[in-house]
């Protein structure tokens, strides 16, 4: 971020990805998709340019939150739910450090549910990386807000009753300024897409959707395998049209009679590419992006890559400014100055 | 108009009550009174008495507001128990505030709102204004709302504006009875209204009826004239303050000393709320103030901007403080530096929101899961406040440890005189800040008075990582070794304990030793130091000690209390300070007097315990 009243300050000398890494052991599950998002953020914070004492991450509780142990930047791991708003107090303190929160499911939307929505709305900028599995891994397996409906998980015997989260829509609900889902099997895309979220000024919401080997295996099976992925995924890109399957020849087509986004095949029906819609990540109507975060199996494919980022002032750089017109104008300058002020006499 | 002019007889000190319908503007009424006195050189403290609707039901009890102030020439310590004037609007003041008048006080009644419906919705079957049941008052009933509007009915202004403007024609009665003059008071609107120019003319044209009509109809016989407090007070620059004003003021001016920028992460709650907004004004002095979505956030974003060097706060009441139990763990194990202000109020739950106690001493110093020392400190009045708030900084900061700061709603919503301080007469603050690059920096390496430093995100060559987890001795690595545990839980221990060796040790009141002992703690100070006063005065061997620091205790805490015959805890609560001296001290036998009203004490009422008690009763 760089701008009149908020920069970060850069690198002097080029950064490698070990520069970040730290010298503890990495204890999650072997097979975990953590360490797949942990190898991907650490090759992207070289590239953020910023130097590696004004990164700071933070975590709540849970797998995902023990990840700032494992990178070595200054770190901060909280106690569960609140880490969206430590991070927001390290960064309205502070808006010159680049503030990452590591959270999950459980974390974000069920106890921390109230952080989460209100960093989004605020706008703070910081970056909120959501592993997004399914399930309580660290409690050893019970549903989450995310669960879909039906999971047989251990305190849902017989199958949740509850409708899930969809982490997409809820932050777009929540006024959200930058969305973007990656999966832990395509570690280019968690990359690039969290190089995109640093390049954005706000809250930027980045949903991985994580395997959790041992007690939610395969819940991304649809979307992640070998034999589903070309279909099941559609991978974003600005200002292309979104095209997506094994031929490359189905889209996504905008058509209000049928309520909105529709999947089409090229070639069939008279469609062409131009019938196509083209991506549009800036867009500050969030009416298409909320539709493609909506998106799910089987009728449509999961969006995937940057669905939404549009640039809204952010709460730091208007505190900032705040901050620097009061400090212009106000005649109180020290606290001799305050405490001299109004109705004052000598005895 | 009478030309011999009204005698006057002169008064140590005067206690006045405003009463009215919420909404007839006592609160203000009262203010301009106490600043014109202050004006005068009196000392004073005042007290709000508001009720917890905004806008009750006209007319009723719960409706009514009220602004109690004690002016003196001698030093005030209280805002006074029973008054010597009272000022009631309509009789539902009347009603619940005669009984808080002295025996002979003068009451000064709006008799215009005494109809049958008004007199009956107070709770009376006969107008007490001509039923005889106020023949032991001294009596001015004026039809106040009549006369206001005769006195502003050439402004042409509208009967609302008209009937609201009729407490400023009671504020120039009551100038008149106390001898007060009207330069003050015009002064005083000059600046309030400086940008209103038509109201301040409707103000002062009511406010000087008022005054005239009190020395034309000679409502009283000799006016009562409180001379200035010169001679006990302290040379110096003075200003009136509210005690939650002052706790943000001592948070500014200790992040002044220290060079760590204030934040104050903070949720609204009765009554903390006014240090939120008080804060929320001072950009210009680089306050970074952020109101949270909740309580939890409140503390936490706190704890985040500790942890990126603030000095940092949260502001809340009892049941904020229940809710950031968890997070007050978290800055324990972390030993960020934290202050957490509690103005409690009464409880439990909502309890009554406005209303003031001393109940949440247990909970601020044991409300933790786990071994979670913290340091525990009380303000004892208006303008201790802002001292308690620097001293609550200092130490945090000096010693990397959240400390809790107890005031309560009967100081933070009251105001007292306050002698300004120079900045430079306070005392720097030295945070042990990491220095860059520093090879044996080590997160949890401490100094020999077991602090460790406070490394801050941005500083080359300290990059760290620390969290709730258990840390391991030095490295602070995460450790669940069973010994290690031990060593952290006993370092966190000490640390706190050792903060008593830079802390003042406990004064006394009086003798060091003699027949009783009054302990007390917090916002009780003014009720329990006037009478021990009245005691000694008497000759008796009474003494005062009031806590400020509650944990750690000051060093000679036990000499103390073991050097009388007896000692008495007086607590707005059921006894908790005295639950904590005994498990302290178990072999000091300790008295305890308790009252859990919402009420604070009388002088009287410690008086006669305080009496019973050395009588052996």
């Amino acid at each position: 971020m760089e701008t009149k009243f908020v920069t970060i300050p850069k690198s002097e000398v080029p950064l490698t990805k070990e520069d970040f890494v730290s010298d503890q052991m990495v204890k999650w599950c072997p097979g975990c998709g953590g360490h797949a998002i942990l190898s991907s953020v650490t090759k992207a914070f070289p590239n953020t340019g910023y130097k590696k004492e004004n990164i700071v991450l933070v975590s709540g509780i849970g797998c995902s939150s023990r990840f700032p142990y494992y990178v070595n930047t200054y770190g901060f791991h909280g106690i569960h739910g609140r880490a969206n708003a430590i991070a927001s107090g390290v960064k309205i303190f502070n808006p010159q450090l680049s503030v990452w929160i590591n959270t999950g499911d459980g974390d974000s939307l069920a106890i921390g549910g109230n952080h989460f929505i209100h960093t989004i709305r605020r706008n703070i900028d910081v970056n909120i990386l959501m592993f997004n599995n399914q399930i309580y891994g660290l409690t050893k397996g019970q549903y989450s807000p995310t669960t879909p409906m039906e999971g047989v998980t251990k305190t849902s015997p017989f199958g949740t009753i509850e409708q899930p989260f969809n982490p997409g829509e809820l932050t777009i609900g929540s006024q959200g300024t930058f969305f973007a889902r990656a999966v832990d099997t395509n570690p280019k895309l968690m990359t690039e897409v969290v190089e995109e979220a640093t390049k954005h000024d706000g809250t930027s919401v980045v949903e991985v959707l994580e395997n959790c080997i041992i007690f939610f295996d395969k819940a991304f099976n649809e979307i992640t395998s070998k034999e589903n992925r070309d279909n099941n995924q559609l991978i974003l890109k600005h200002g292309e049209p979104m095209i997506f399957g094994t031929e490359k020849n189905k889209g996504i087509r905008y058509n209000p009679g049928k309520g909105g986004l529709e999947v089409v095949t090229i070639g069939i029906n008279g469609i062409t590419i131009k019938d196509i819609l083209v991506h549009d990540q800036y867009s500050k109507d969030p009416a298409i992006h909320l539709m493609l975060a909506k998106m799910e199996l089987p009728n449509y494919p999961i969006a995937l890559g940057v669905i939404r980022s549009a640039a809204i002032p952010t709460y730091n750089e208007l505190f900032e400014i705040q901050m620097y017109e009061e400090q212009k104008s106000s005649k109180i300058k020290c606290m001799d100055d305050l405490m001299n002020s109004g109705d004052t006499w000598e005895i | 108009m009478s030309n011999k002019p009204i005698p006057t007889q002169q008064k140590e000190e005067l206690v006045v009550k405003f009463a009215g319908d919420s909404g007839d503007g006592m609160q203000l009424t009262g203010q301009f009174f106490s600043d014109a006195s202050a004006l005068l050189g009196n000392d004073l403290a005042t007290f709000p008495d508001f009720p917890a609707e905004i806008r009750a039901p006209h007319n009723t009890i719960p409706g009514v507001s009220g602004f109690l102030v004690q002016i003196g020439q001698k030093k005030i310590l209280s805002p006074g128990d029973l008054c010597d004037i009272l000022i009631a609007m309509n009789p539902a003041s009347l009603k619940s505030n005669l009984k808080w008048a002295k025996k002979g006080a003068t009451l000064i009644v709006n008799n215009d709102t005494f109809s049958d419906v008004a007199i009956e919705k107070a709770g009376y079957t006969t107008d007490p204004l001509t039923d005889g049941s106020l023949s032991n008052y001294h009596l001015i009933s004026a039809p106040i709302t009549t006369l206001t509007k005769a006195a502003l009915e050439e402004l042409g202004i509208d009967q609302k504006t008209m009937d609201r403007s009729k407490n400023m024609f009671v504020l120039g009665i009551l100038c008149f009875i106390t001898g007060r003059g009207t330069e003050q008071v015009l002064h005083l609107f000059d600046k309030k209204f400086v940008e209103k120019p038509k109201i301040k003319e409707i103000n002062i044209k009511a406010f000087l009826a008022g005054f005239n009509y009190a020395e034309t109809k000679e409502v009283v016989e000799s006016v009562i004239v409180v001379p200035p407090a010169d001679k006990a007070l302290e040379k110096g620059r003075y200003r009136n303050i509210l005690g939650n004003d002052a706790t943000a003021w001592g948070l500014l001016a200790a992040a002044e000393k220290s060079g760590r920028p204030l934040f104050l992460g903070s949720y609204p709650i009765t009554p903390a709320t006014e240090i939120l907004i008080e804060l929320a004004k001072h950009k210009s002095l680089g306050a970074r103030v952020f109101q949270a979505e909740d309580e939890i956030a409140g503390i936490c974003s706190a704890i985040g901007a500790s942890f990126a060097g603030a000095m940092a706060c949260t502001t809340t009441s009892g049941p904020g403080l229940s809710l950031k139990s968890e997070a007050l763990g978290l800055a324990v194990i972390t030993e960020l530096p934290l202050v957490i202000v509690n103005v409690q109020r009464a409880g439990p739950s909502t309890g009554i929101p406005t209303k003031s106690e001393q109940s949440d001493l247990l909970q601020a110093l044991f409300g933790r899961n786990g071994e979670a020392p913290l340091v525990v400190m009380a303000a004892s009045s208006p303008a201790d406040c802002f001292y308690a708030a620097f001293e609550a900084s200092r130490i945090a900061m000096e010693t990397m440890t959240p400390v809790i700061l107890l005031t309560d709603g009967y100081i933070g919503f009251g105001s007292e005189l306050f002698r300004i301080p120079k900045m430079s007469d306070l005392p720097q603050i030295h945070p042990p800040i990491a220095k860059a690059n520093d090879p044996n920096y080590k997160p949890y390496n401490r100094d020999a008075n077991l602090i460790r430093q406070w490394a801050i995100p941005g500083t080359e060559g300290l990059r760290h990582r620390i969290g709730g987890l258990e840390k391991e001795d030095g490295k602070g690595n995460v450790s669940s070794d069973p010994h290690n545990h031990q060593t952290m839980v006993n370092l966190r221990r000490d640390k706190v304990l050792k903060i008593a060796e830079r802390i003042p040790e406990q004064s006394v009141v009086g003798e060091e030793t003699g027949d009783l002992l009054v302990v007390s703690w917090g916002g009780t100070r003014g009720a329990t130091l006037s009478a021990v006063q009245e005691m000694q005065a008497q000759g008796k061997k009474v003494s005062l000690a009031h806590f400020k620091h509650i944990f750690p205790l000051p060093k000679n805490a036990e000499k103390i209390l073991s050097s009388f015959k007896k000692v008495i805890v007086p607590e707005l609560n059921d006894g908790q300070f005295v639950k904590y001296l005994r498990m302290e001290f178990p072999h000091i036998k300790l008295l305890q007097y308790n009252k859990v009203q919402g009420l604070p004490f009388t002088v009287n009422e410690l008086t006669e315990e305080f009496n019973k008690i050395m009588e052996g009763k």
